[in-house]
């Protein structure tokens, strides 16, 4: 079997020359651009780039809507041999400064519809339409680096830190070609396929359907952002694309199965689909599978460090007495998956332990990070993901949760050390403490408990808008409850468990 | 109109802002800048409203100036239902 760590390059050229005429990516309006036309016009902006100093190993910011545009600049940046870095510009402009920051982006590609980065990064490029079809016509320079790798980086995406502060996963080709391979091979595929690519770029859930279809020949349909979280007008595009692999977090899927109107379309093309990110509460996704009856679903596990490594089989019907999510299953054959105890053995199965990976997909590191939790076994390098699971027998791993305080919701992972870190930025609060705690959906809430300098206190509509202002808005606190003090624990400090008793007591009151 | 407007101020104070005195939600408050109502909890008020009134609202209409206040969605309500 050849290795599977290649360029990602390697994917788009074979496919250029095996299906040339075949449509490679289609926009919301239906534009669209075969393998051929992709091909040629990412190498014509990546020799723009290279002449605007793009260099192999830099990083580039790409700071634009999903669109044609933006998709087919990502494969120019790859093809310069640079890292592309996708920032979520509806993010406070603080967050997004820092993260350009952090990884020191040479050039930043914006559109005109996102805001003047300018004052960020001395180069920033704005591709309007216009420049884009001209620049991606132009007479061929031929100028492209030759000496392209899998050991390149292909991007740094950020995620929530624990010290409060994003930081960068770096992945390299390999760790992306790895996770392709395995899950074409699992899942299966055609150039027949029309694959739906939902998340955003600058969300790790967005890699395997960019660059699946690639491999494949098959087509991709990108949804912008108010597509995306439109329900009505979601079904209706999945329906009228008749698209036939979708891969999404569980939020979406529920948006869609309860406010959607599934009944109105017919669904018959959709074979796959995938959800990772959260558990997908059992209700809404037993009501899915019968809106949908001739789709076959996986729950997928993966972190933005691993990528995708588990999966499970969902069954059809769900059983009637199924209550608990399904667990995140068996690993997949690109990597190796064991629950490890505080010393370091592996547990029993049946015994809960601290999930470790080690394979083909697993992160480089963070940039600019020595800590990048991995420790060595086995002559293997294995990242500890602080996940707490258990192996049961014939269900694969279950997840249990974790024992810090990173929680996920929506798919997206907040450290709740960057909420707090957010709301002590108030001139007015003296003392933050936010804990996670489930609703009766057994969805997760945020909840901030505030210490106020002075009287009057803040209202809870300024504290909003301070963190709406600081904050990307899947972190946003669900409830702001003010305490005159904090609890303490006997050392002194602040006794976040006698926070989530008091809110749980005040819940039931 | 004066009774559906109590139940939106209602509704929005109940969902999205638990512990908020209800005086501190003005008819004008500014409900999009400040972060009172996210894309999700636009779609909530979107199917309250449409319960609460029997009108069908379209994802496009959502926009600042149909819902940015309870003012604003008072109106639009009041044009859908004209």
């Amino acid at each position: 079997m050849p290795s599977p760590a290649r360029h990602l390059t390697s994917y788009l050229e074979e496919s250029a020359l095996r299906f040339p005429e075949r449509t490679a990516v289609f926009d919301q309006d239906g534009t669209s651009l075969t393998f051929a036309e992709l091909h040629r016009r990412s190498d014509r902006l990546a020799e723009f780039l290279v002449e605007q100093g793009v260099k192999p190993g830099d990083r580039v910011g790409i700071v634009m809507a999903k669109s044609l545009i933006s998709y087919t600049l990502l494969w120019s940046v790859i093809k310069c041999g640079a890292a592309y870095v996708p920032i979520d510009w509806t993010n406070p402009p603080e967050r997004v400064a820092e993260i350009l920051a952090d990884c020191g982006v040479s050039l930043i590609l914006t559109d005109p519809q996102s805001p003047d980065m300018s004052d960020v990064v001395e180069h920033v490029i704005v591709m309007d339409p216009a420049t884009f079809e001209s620049t991606a016509n132009r007479v061929p320079t031929g100028a492209l680096p030759t000496s392209l790798s899998a050991d390149d980086l292909i991007f740094v995406l950020y995620t929530s830190g624990s010290s409060g502060i994003p930081k960068g996963v770096m992945s390299t080709h390999g760790n992306v070609t790895s996770l392709i391979e395995w899950a074409v091979g699992k899942f299966g595929g055609s150039e027949e396929d029309r694959f739906a690519n939902h998340a955003p770029f600058h969300f790790s859930l967005s890699v395997l359907n960019l660059f699946a279809p690639i491999k494949l020949g098959a087509s991709c349909h990108l949804i912008p952002t108010e597509l995306g979280k439109d329900p009505r007008a979601l079904a209706a595009f999945i329906a009228e694309r008749k698209l036939t692999v979708w891969f999404s977090t569980p939020a979406i899927l529920r948006m869609l199965a309860e406010f959607g109107e599934l009944e109105r379309h017919d669904f018959s093309s959709l074979r796959l689909v995938k959800f990772a990110g959260e558990a997908f509460q059992i209700p809404s996704l037993r009501k899915l599978t019968e809106l949908w009856p001739s789709t076959t679903f996986f729950n997928v596990w993966g972190s933005t460090e691993t990528n995708l490594c588990c999966y499970r089989q969902i069954p059809r019907p769900i059983p009637a007495d199924r209550a608990d999510p399904y667990p995140i299953g068996f690993p997949g054959t690109h990597c190796r998956v064991v629950a490890l105890d505080d010393a370091g053995n592996e547990v029993a199965a049946g015994t809960e332990g601290i999930m470790h990976i080690s394979g083909a997909s697993v992160f480089q590191g963070y940039w600019g990070l020595d800590k990048s939790n991995f420790i060595l076994r086995d002559g293997a390098r294995w990242h500890n993901t602080g996940d707490v699971v258990r192996e049961v027998e014939g269900e694969g791993f279950v997840y249990v949760g974790r024992r810090d305080r990173m929680i996920k919701r929506s798919g997206f992972r907040i450290e709740l050390a960057e909420v707090e870190r957010a709301l002590l930025r108030h001139p007015a609060l003296a003392e933050v403490a936010v804990i996670a705690v489930p609703d009766s959906q057994k969805n997760i809430q945020i909840i901030a408990n505030l210490v106020s300098r002075s009287q009057p206190r803040p209202t809870i509509i300024e504290c909003k808008t301070h963190c709406s202002e600081h904050l990307p808005y899947y972190m946003n606190p669900d409830r702001f409850v003010f305490h005159d003090a904090m609890p303490r624990t006997s050392s002194n400090k602040i006794d976040y468990q006698s926070l989530v008793r008091q809110f749980e007591e005040t819940r039931k009151a | 109109m004066e009774e559906i407007k109590q139940d939106l101020r209602q509704f929005i104070l109940n969902e999205f802002l638990p512990g908020e005195d209800p005086a501190n939600l003005k008819d004008d408050t500014p409900l999009l800048s400040t972060g009172i109502l996210n894309s999700s909890a636009t779609l909530m008020v979107v199917m309250f409203l449409e319960e609460r009134c029997g009108i069908r609202i379209e994802a496009h209409e959502t926009s600042a100036d149909n819902f940015d206040s309870v003012d604003r969605i008072i109106a639009f309500v009041q044009r859908k239902l004209a």
